[in-house]
Formats: C-alpha cells, sequence, structure tokens
C-alpha cells in the first residue's frame, strides 16, 4: 500500500471555482484509477488561491494480473474460421488453448506499476480538467494548442510513498518541489512525502486545508468582533470567498466614521460585502437573523456597529497599517453610497417615477411608467371590487387561523384604494436612483426608505419596500392590504402582459419568471384568504393592458376594428400594437383567451406548489375540471375535503361505485340523465334504497357545497356508498325489460351528477 | 575649455513625489524586463489599453515589451475639482510584456516594492477579475490587485484582441497612479498629493484643470460640433480602412469612441441610442484591428513560418 500526493500550483485561482475544482479532481483522479482497474480507500482533496492538491492513501502499488479468456470456435471448424480467429487475437494456432472440443485464446496481461498508471493518467486530466474559463500563457501560447489552466501553472508535485512519479506536461516536469507563502516565505520548499505535506506547507504558511481556513476566519472574525463588544453578522458566504483568497488567513477589526451610520445598513452590509468583502458587526449581540427594522431606518441603524472585519493574507508588521488602509478603501465606498443616498433624496420619488418612461419593460409592453400605471389602476381595481380587503388582507393565514386584528383595522375602502393606486405609482421610482443603479439588490428597499424620508403614510411605504415578495418559495407573504394590493397588481400584470404577447415560459426556459410570479400570486391568496374569480381578474387586467394602448395611439381603435373586419378576424374584436382582445368560451363562460391559458398555467403551478404540501394532484385537476372554479381558496378547500374523503373507505368504495356506474353509461351511450324518472314497475328494494338515498343525499350536497362546506358535502356523498354497492349486488342494469333498464341507466346518471357536483371523479386516480 | 558640468541624477524618491514614482517605474520596466520607455499617445483616450503599443502590438507573434504613461480622460467621472478620489483626467501606467513572462507576477511585486510598497507591511492579494472589450473584441484573464483593500492594478493575459485568438499571449499590466501615490504619500486628497520633491501639488498642476474642463464635458461642449465629429470620424475610418491605412483607421476609431463619451457626458444619448452608438464604435474599432492583423500577416508569416492569424 502506498499514498499518493499530487500538487498543481499555479497563479491565484479565482476564490469561487476552488470548491468545485476540488470535487473535479477527487472525481477525475477516481476515474483514472478505475481504468486501470485501481481504487483508493481515500481521497482527500486541498485547494488554495495557489494550488490544487489531492491526496489518496492506500494505494496498491501494482494493478493486479488479468487472464483474458477469448471463446473460439470449435475443434474441426472450417478453416476459415479459424484463421479469422486467429487474427482476432493476434495468436498462433499454436498459442490456443483447447478446451471440451472448443479453442481459447487466453492472454495473460501483466500487473502495471502504479506509477506508470499514474504517470500516463494524472496528465490526461490536467490536460482536460473543467474548469469554468480556462486560459493560455507565455511562449507556447504562439499556437493555440498550448496547454490551458484557470490561470498559469507553474509546477507539479507528484510523489508516491516518496518517491517522484515522472511525467511532464506542456513542458512542466513533475518532481516534489513547490512555493510556500507568496510573502512569509522564500525559496522552494520541497516535499518528503504525502504524510508531510500539510505540515511542511504549514511551515512555510501556508494552510492547505480550505475548512480549516474557513474555520480560522469564521472564528478568528468572531473573535475579534467580540474583543471589542460586538457580534459579528455571520455570513457563510464571506467565509468561503475569504478562505479561498487566503492561504494564511488573518481577520482583523477595523472602524469606520459613525456618521455614515445615517446610511440604511443594508447599503453599508452590502457596500462592505459586495465591493470589498469584509464582514460587518452589531452593537448588541444578536439572536437569530438579522431583522433590521425595515423603512425605519433609525431603528435598524441603530443595530448596526461601526466596525468591519477584513480578512489579510499576511502576520503583518503592524495590522493598524493594514487596517487603517481598508478603513479608507470603505470609507471612500461608503462616501459614494452616502453620496447616493443623499442626492436621491432630493428628489421626490413622483418626479423619479417621471424618468421610467425612458426605460422599455419589454418592446411589446411599453416602458416601465406604462407599466406602472396598468399596476396602479389594478391595484385601485382589486380594492374597489372588493378582491383585496382591509380585513381579508391584514388576518395572516387562510380561514382555519383565527384573524388577528390587522394594523390597518378600521381603513375604509376608499382610503385604502387611494393608497394602493398611489403605492402603485411610486413602486418602481427607486428603479432610477443612484443607489439601486449601484445596487440593483437593493429594489423596492431603497424607494420604502426613500418614501419613508419624503413622509409618506408608513403603508406606502411599506408597500414600495415589500411588492415585490414573496421572492421564492420560503419568502415571507404580504399581508399588509396595501402592499398586498400593489404586489398582487404588479405580479398580475407581468403574467396578463407577457401571456398576451406571447413570451410564455417553454420548458426550462422561463426568461420572464412567469412561474415565480404565478406562485406568488397563489401563494398571496392562499396566505392571506383572499377570494377572487382569477378569469374575472385576469380579464380585467386584460382590459386594463388594451385601454391602455388604445389610449396611446390616436384612432387606433378604429384603424383596429377595421384591420380586424379585414382580416376576417371573428374572435379578434380589437387589435392593437400587438394586443389582440381574443375572446374564447369554454364550459359555457365567455373570457379573454389568455385569462384561460393562464388559469391552465395557474392549475399546472398549483399542482406543483401543493405537491410538497402533499396536496394530489389527480385531486386538483377532478375539482378543475368542473370548470368555473377559479377561486383559488374554495378550489383548495375542496381539494382538501375531497382528499380526505377518498382516504376514507367510504371514499374509495364510493369511487369504485362511481367508476362502474360511468362505466355502464358510457358502454350503453346513455344520453338523457334529467333526473330519477318516475317508475312504471315496482323497484327492488336495493334500487328503491339508492333512490331515497340519492333524494337525500344529492340536495344536501349542492346546498353544502353552495355553503361551501366541502366536508359536510363529502359526508352527503359517504350516504351514497351502502346504497350504490347493494344496488350492483342486488340490480341488474341491463334488464330484458326496455322500462327497467332505461330507468335504471337514469338513476346511475343521477347518481353521477350528484357525485360530479362535488368533483369530476373521473380524473381521480385509484 | 572646461567640460559642461556633469549631472548626476540624485536618486528617486517615488515615496514622497508622484512623478518619481512615474521614473522609478520607468527604471525598473526598462531594467528588468527591457521595455521600450513609450510616451503617451497623443489623442484622447478612456484607457491605457486603447493605445495602439497595447491594442496593435498585442497582435501578432513578434516579442513586444513596452511600458508607458496613458492620460486617461473619463468625462463622465469629472466632479468639478469637488471629489477627492475622481477625476475626469488621470494617468494609467501600462506595461505590456509579449509573451507574458513566467515570473511575471514577480516582476510586478517587485515593482511596486521598487516604489515602496513592503508586501509584509501591506495585505497584496490577487483577486479575480477578467477583462472584457467588446468595443476591441477583445477579452483576458487576471486580477485587480489589491493593496490593503484597494484595487491599484489591473492584471490581464490578454486571449484575443481585434476577435483574433492572441498567439502568443501577452500580459498587460495597468496600474492606477494616482491610486497607488496617494497611498504611498499617504494622502486623503487626489490635489494633495506632491507632484514633486520641490513643493508642486497635484492640485496646482490639474485643480484648475478639472474644474473647467468638467464645466465643458457636461455643460459647454457643444453637442452638435460632437455628433458631427462622430460622423466625421466614422467616415474617415471607413475611408481609411479603404485606402489600407488600418492605423489611421483605429485612430479614427479612437476619436469616435472619445467624442460618444463626451456626448454621453452631455447626456444626449437615450438609453435605446447608446446602445447603436456603442455598435458603431465596435464596428470601426475591431475592423481596424481586424485590417491591421490582415495587412501585418504576411509579414509575421514571413518571420514566423508556420504561424496563422486564426
Amino acid at each position: 500500500m502506498a499514498d499518493f500526493l499530487l500538487e498543481l500550483a499555479c497563479e491565484e485561482i479565482p476564490a469561487r471555482m476552488q470548491p468545485k475544482a476540488k470535487e473535479d479532481l477527487a472525481r477525475l483522479f477516481a476515474e483514472g484509477l478505475a481504468k486501470a482497474g485501481l481504487s483508493a480507500p481515500a481521497i482527500e482533496t486541498f485547494a488554495t488561491p495557489r494550488r490544487l492538491s489531492l491526496i489518496a492513501a492506500g494505494l496498491p502499488l501494482a494493478t493486479s494480473a488479468v487472464s483474458e479468456e477469448t471463446k473460439g470456435p470449435k475443434v474441426g471448424a472450417p478453416p476459415q474460421a479459424l484463421e479469422g480467429f486467429l487474427r482476432k487475437v493476434g495468436l498462433t494456432a499454436e498459442q490456443l488453448t483447447e478446451r471440451d472440443g472448443v479453442y481459447f485464446a487466453i492472454v495473460e496481461k501483466p500487473g502495471r506499476d502504479t506509477a506508470e498508471v499514474l504517470a500516463e493518467s494524472i496528465p490526461a486530466i490536467i490536460r482536460t480538467f473543467p474548469w469554468p474559463k480556462s486560459m493560455r500563457w507565455g511562449a507556447g501560447s504562439i499556437t493555440t494548442e498550448s496547454l490551458r489552466w484557470v490561470r498559469p501553472l507553474s509546477g507539479i508535485i507528484a510523489l508516491l510513498d516518496g518517491a517522484v512519479v515522472p511525467f511532464e506536461v506542456d513542458g512542466i516536469t513533475s518532481g516534489r518541489t513547490t512555493m510556500g507563502h507568496r510573502f512569509h516565505h522564500s525559496g522552494p520548499v520541497e516535499v518528503a512525502d504525502a504524510g508531510s505535506y500539510v505540515e511542511t506547507l504549514r511551515a512555510a504558511h501556508v494552510i492547505v486545508h480550505f475548512s480549516e481556513r474557513c474555520r480560522i476566519i469564521r472564528e478568528g472574525a468572531a473573535k475579534a468582533a467580540a474583543e471589542a463588544g460586538l457580534t459579528l453578522v455571520a455570513d457563510e458566504g464571506l467565509v468561503i470567498e475569504n478562505a479561498g483568497l487566503t492561504e494564511w488567513p488573518v481577520p482583523l477589526l477595523g472602524r469606520f466614521d459613525e456618521s455614515f451610520l445615517n446610511v440604511p445598513p443594508e447599503v453599508i452590509q452590502l457596500t462592505a460585502r459586495v465591493n470589498q468583502k469584509y464582514f460587518v458587526c452589531q452593537s448588541s449581540p444578536s439572536g437569530e437573523g438579522d431583522h433590521a427594522q425595515h423603512g425605519g431606518g433609525a431603528g435598524a441603524a441603530a443595530r448596526l456597529a461601526n466596525a468591519f472585519v477584513c480578512t489579510a493574507n499576511i502576520e503583518a508588521r503592524d495590522p493598524a497599517v493594514v487596517v487603517d488602509g481598508n478603513r479608507k478603501v470603505l470609507a471612500a465606498r461608503l462616501s459614494d453610497a452616502r453620496f447616493f443616498w443623499e442626492q436621491d433624496q432630493k428628489t421626490p420619488l413622483e418626479d423619479h417615477a417621471k424618468k421610467l418612461s425612458r426605460i422599455t419593460f419589454h418592446e411589446k409592453l411599453g416602458t416601465v411608467a406604462d407599466k406602472v400605471e396598468r399596476v396602479a389602476k389594478l391595484a385601485r381595481w382589486l380594492v374597489e371590487s372588493d378582491i383585496v380587503t382591509p380585513a381579508k388582507a391584514g388576518a395572516s393565514g387562510g380561514s382555519d387561523h383565527t384573524p388577528e386584528v390587522p394594523a390597518s383595522a378600521g381603513m375604509t375602502k376608499a382610503r385604502l384604494a387611494d393608497l394602493a393606486e398611489a403605492a402603485a405609482h411610486l413602486c418602481k421610482a427607486d428603479l432610477v436612483t443612484e443607489m439601486v443603479g449601484e445596487f440593483p439588490e437593493l429594489q423596492g428597499l431603497m424607494g420604502g426608505y426613500y418614501a419613508a424620508k419624503e413622509g409618506l403614510p408608513q403603508e406606502v411605504a411599506e408597500a414600495i419596500r415589500d411588492h415585490y415578495k414573496p421572492v421564492g418559495q420560503g419568502d415571507d407573504v404580504p399581508t399588509a392590504p396595501v402592499t398586498v394590493a400593489v404586489s398582487l397588481a404588479d405580479k398580475l400584470d407581468t403574467l396578463v402582459g407577457f401571456y398576451e404577447v406571447a413570451e410564455r415560459p417553454t420548458g426550462s426556459k422561463d426568461p420572464f419568471a412567469l412561474r415565480r410570479a404565478s406562485l406568488a400570486v397563489i401563494g398571496t391568496h392562499l396566505e392571506c384568504g383572499i377570494r377572487s374569480n382569477l378569469l374575472h381578474v385576469f380579464d380585467q387586467v386584460v382590459d386594463i393592458l388594451i385601454h391602455q394602448r388604445l389610449a396611446k395611439v390616436p384612432g387606433a381603435a378604429e384603424d383596429a376594428k377595421e384591420a380586424a373586419a379585414k382580416m376576417g378576424v371573428v374572435t379578434a374584436s380589437i387589435v392593437v400594437a400587438g394586443v389582440v382582445e381574443n375572446r374564447s368560451i369554454r364550459n359555457g363562460t365567455d373570457h379573454h383567451r389568455t385569462s384561460w391559458d393562464l388559469l391552465d398555467f395557474f392549475a399546472d403551478r398549483l399542482k406543483v406548489q401543493q405537491r410538497e404540501a402533499g396536496v394530489r394532484h389527480d385531486l386538483i385537476d377532478a375539482v378543475f375540471a368542473l370548470g368555473g372554479e377559479d377561486d383559488l381558496v374554495r378550489l383548495l378547500a375542496r381539494v382538501h375535503a375531497l382528499q380526505a374523503f377518498v382516504g376514507t373507505e367510504d371514499g374509495t368504495n364510493l369511487l369504485a361505485g362511481y367508476k362502474r356506474a360511468a362505466n355502464i353509461l358510457k358502454k350503453e351511450a346513455f344520453e338523457g340523465g334529467e333526473g330519477v324518472q318516475a317508475l312504471t314497475y315496482t323497484p327492488e328494494p336495493a334500487e328503491q334504497a339508492l333512490i331515497d338515498a340519492l333524494a337525500a343525499a344529492a340536495p344536501r350536497a349542492a346546498a353544502a357545497v353552495e355553503a361551501e362546506q366541502f366536508g359536510e358535502a363529502m359526508a352527503a356523498l359517504a350516504t351514497l356508498r351502502a346504497p350504490i354497492d347493494r344496488f350492483f349486488e342486488e340490480v341488474t342494469v341491463n334488464d330484458a325489460d326496455a322500462d327497467k333498464r332505461a330507468a335504471r341507466l337514469a338513476l346511475l346518471a343521477a347518481f353521477r351528477d350528484a357525485v360530479h357536483r362535488v368533483a369530476d371523479f373521473s380524473r381521480i386516480e385509484g | 575649455m572646461s567640460a559642461a558640468p556633469a549631472f548626476a541624477p540624485p536618486p528617486r524618491d517615488p515615496a514622497r513625489s508622484f512623478q518619481d514614482m512615474i521614473l522609478t517605474l520607468h527604471d525598473f520596466w526598462s531594467h528588468e524586463a527591457g521595455c521600450v520607455i513609450l510616451q503617451p499617445y497623443d489623442m484622447r483616450m478612456g484607457a491605457g489599453t486603447f493605445h495602439t503599443a497595447t491594442t496593435l502590438r498585442a497582435l501578432g507573434p513578434e516579442p513586444w515589451n513596452a511600458a508607458f504613461v496613458q492620460p486617461c480622460r473619463r468625462p463622465t467621472d469629472g466632479r468639478y475639482g469637488e471629489n477627492p478620489n475622481r477625476l475626469q483626467h488621470y494617468y494609467q501606467y501600462q506595461v505590456i510584456l509579449k509573451p507574458s513572462p513566467g515570473d511575471i507576477q514577480e516582476l510586478y511585486l517587485k515593482s511596486l516594492a521598487a516604489i515602496g510598497i513592503d508586501p509584509l507591511a501591506h495585505d497584496i492579494r490577487f483577486v479575480e477579475d477578467d477583462w472584457e472589450s467588446p468595443t476591441l473584441g477583445a477579452w483576458g484573464l487576471g486580477w485587480e490587485v489589491w493593496c490593503d483593500g484597494m484595487e491599484v492594478t489591473q492584471f490581464t493575459y490578454f486571449q484575443q484582441m481585434g476577435g483574433f485568438d492572441c498567439k502568443p499571449v501577452a500580459g498587460e499590466l495597468t496600474y492606477g497612479l494616482e491610486r497607488l501615490a496617494m497611498y504611498i504619500q499617504g494622502v486623503d486628497n487626489v490635489y494633495d498629493l506632491a507632484f514633486n520633491t520641490a513643493g508642486v501639488s497635484y492640485g496646482e498642476v490639474f485643480l484648475e484643470n478639472e474644474r473647467q474642463m468638467s464645466k465643458w464635458n457636461f455643460e459647454v461642449a457643444d453637442t452638435e460640433t460632437l455628433f458631427e465629429g462622430f460622423r466625421r470620424a466614422e467616415a474617415e475610418c471607413l475611408r481609411s480602412l479603404e485606402a489600407g491605412v488600418p492605423i489611421a483607421a483605429y485612430e479614427q476609431a479612437i476619436e469616435a469612441s472619445h467624442l460618444f463619451n463626451l456626448l454621453q457626458a452631455r447626456g444626449v444619448i437615450s438609453v435605446q441610442e447608446r446602445a447603436s452608438y456603442m455598435g458603431r464604435v465596435r464596428d470601426l474599432a475591431r475592423s481596424s484591428c481586424e485590417a491591421y492583423a490582415a495587412k501585418m500577416t504576411p509579414e509575421w508569416q514571413a518571420k514566423y513560418p508556420g504561424w496563422s492569424l486564426v
């Protein structure tokens, strides 16, 4: 058994690439061994800015000898067959072995030295290493065939049990020499063997373990903060990044001018993090997370301390010098941020918003200003149509929860409508501010701050701040009514707009994040218990879009009607600048075609979203298939009741009975079904029992559905289970008597229809 | 008749003089890498990379080592002399080494030591920063070099220029001279830099220039003249290409690029137009580079048999 050390030394590897490079090296190395029939019991990898290394412990010294046997023709087969076989295996007839009347070619392959295998496989790994970006360099690069590496490769260590495994890649020969820390160690470093690698380099001021450097940074930064009486704001991303930038990390704490704390804490943290890779600290010990008081400004800023932690790569002669240099750079950055913060406030959001007319939202959907105008109209409409109301949106959780008294309790509908429209008008204004130009991830948040600074109502500031929410699953869903109105309006406009101009998600492509937007709309409806008929809402959004186009293009309405008439378009009554009023009728109801399409899209998203909650997709289909069910809250309540029911014995049996009934009706191609017919004969007891049960259950179920008491509707259906089972056991549907047959088919149809009023059971699997 | 009095240059003092820092870099790169020490290109440009000693010389197989100071003009960065860090006119120090030598990083660090940066007193780091110039059809991989968290140099291995693979690859170093000097001299305001050791400050040399040029860039420059200049530069570039003088064409591309920057500073180019103007500049610059490479290829191939442009 032998231990193998590989080190590939090069100029500074980008920090972000190091973790993946370690994995790739381990994988490719193991694959190289496997090809030769070897395996390493243990592979450990290391990465620093200047080296990528691997230690494989317990390698066999040679591959085992292999005997390869190939079956040939039978003894006495035609000579051509034998000749062909000999050519194939490259042997003479004397070298073949005969067994049970068949020729065999047996080739003994001797074992190979592991060193030889490595000398062959390592250069191949180097030449094909999957760096995200690689480059050429030096005199060799006069041809494009020269070696590529992430940055110039400078040296290779390859030691098997302390002996150099000799090979060469593009003029670089393997050996046992590497370099230590760039500044703390001069001259070459000789490595004896794999076992001493880590400590030899430590002596040369290099910590080769990525995880050890992470630990030093994580703990050192926390300690530096604690020594200053502060709490570090933990940031594992920064820990990893700094570990990728250092071979000898030394966290150092510095202070910045306290006056910068007037700038929002998120801005300070982002400036320090993104531009300088510094940690920030809080002045008071904090528990979970970082719940800055958004929008409040002063409250949040008080918690951020005027301190940062940078990670040096040296034991500086005088750490204060390094800290001071870093302080100056951060101060210059924060000065810029403060300049933006102050500059942005000199212009009211209302005026910033005017500049949105210069930004294209989408070539077919106009400018961002156009979008804002639509969103504002829609936000008002959502309130005026009682879809978003102070009480509903203020209560967190669905109908199962006891609604808390919302902060906005007592707000009138008119006031809510005004606030929602006002907030919507300003919600995108921060996109043209200097601060968001510098840090796009602060969109919304900055608008919220500026609105609060301007003295706009708190509800408006909060709505501007939070209207992008929820951003992805797990993010908070807004519950404040003004915010809900703006958030929904923004997303609905995006969804309907892109659907109208045929920019729909396909496969893995969803460039406008419509899936995320629809999930946000679904989540907000369910979380806030918002009752709306989505088709009606979608129609309204389409109408707003069309009216905006008509208003913008004088005479467009007439032109469009003319054009539509000329084109002979029946359903498209208005065609204007890419927006087509295109209606379609399904299940007897008339809506924009886009609305229908979007409802299908929502149904799909709802299934995906509910899968995690354990809701069966076929049950969602069963309710959607009724048509016209476009109230998400009601739909889901119905699905929940249905899922509970089909899980019971009654449910399972009723489903079986339903399927049997449906099959018979289908087979007999039974039309009609005008309810239970008056009988011309005396029914059998089981028949009468079903008639009676149906007479009681059908109205009860229908009334329960009407009252949205879906559990009760299921209970009503459950009373049919025993009668239907008995009916199939005792009664012959296909009776020779035509009257009996017709009456019984009608009875089954009535049974099916009663069940259908609750859900389309034909969609249910099992 | 007596001999003229002998001149013995005094020792350089890069820690206390901006010009001595530049002269030390000249000494260093001249002596350590055999660089030709060029003077600035006599045209207005946004970055040292536009100098033909960088762009055009990065093309082709011939070795080329050069160092020079290039004044850079960034009209939109003007702050009327009121910001301690931002200038519409500043200096870059460019070093171009082709092919990139194996010890280029060590040479670079040695040059920092020469101007007074001790790597055990200051934290020097190579932080990933890839460079791309769509205008020049160029890209490269490298780093921004940090000194105590401040970016002091852009370090790039050119991989492509003018849309052609660099064969061989050149290493490019771009030092931000004012930043480095502020660091070395320990001043917080660029105008407080000592330009020399005889008491002249950077502010005495450039402050009034910054005030007037900021005003001109943002407020005064006649936009119709600028637009007209852009059109003429574009036309002249195309004429020069047709006439087979790609270096002249390239100069017109530089001119057009700067005029575009001025129009930007005057705020008369809309978001939509911006992309179109940038595309026009890019076409000029790339066509010039391509024409230059095509024109030189026979000569390059004669000297380097087997070498090919693509």
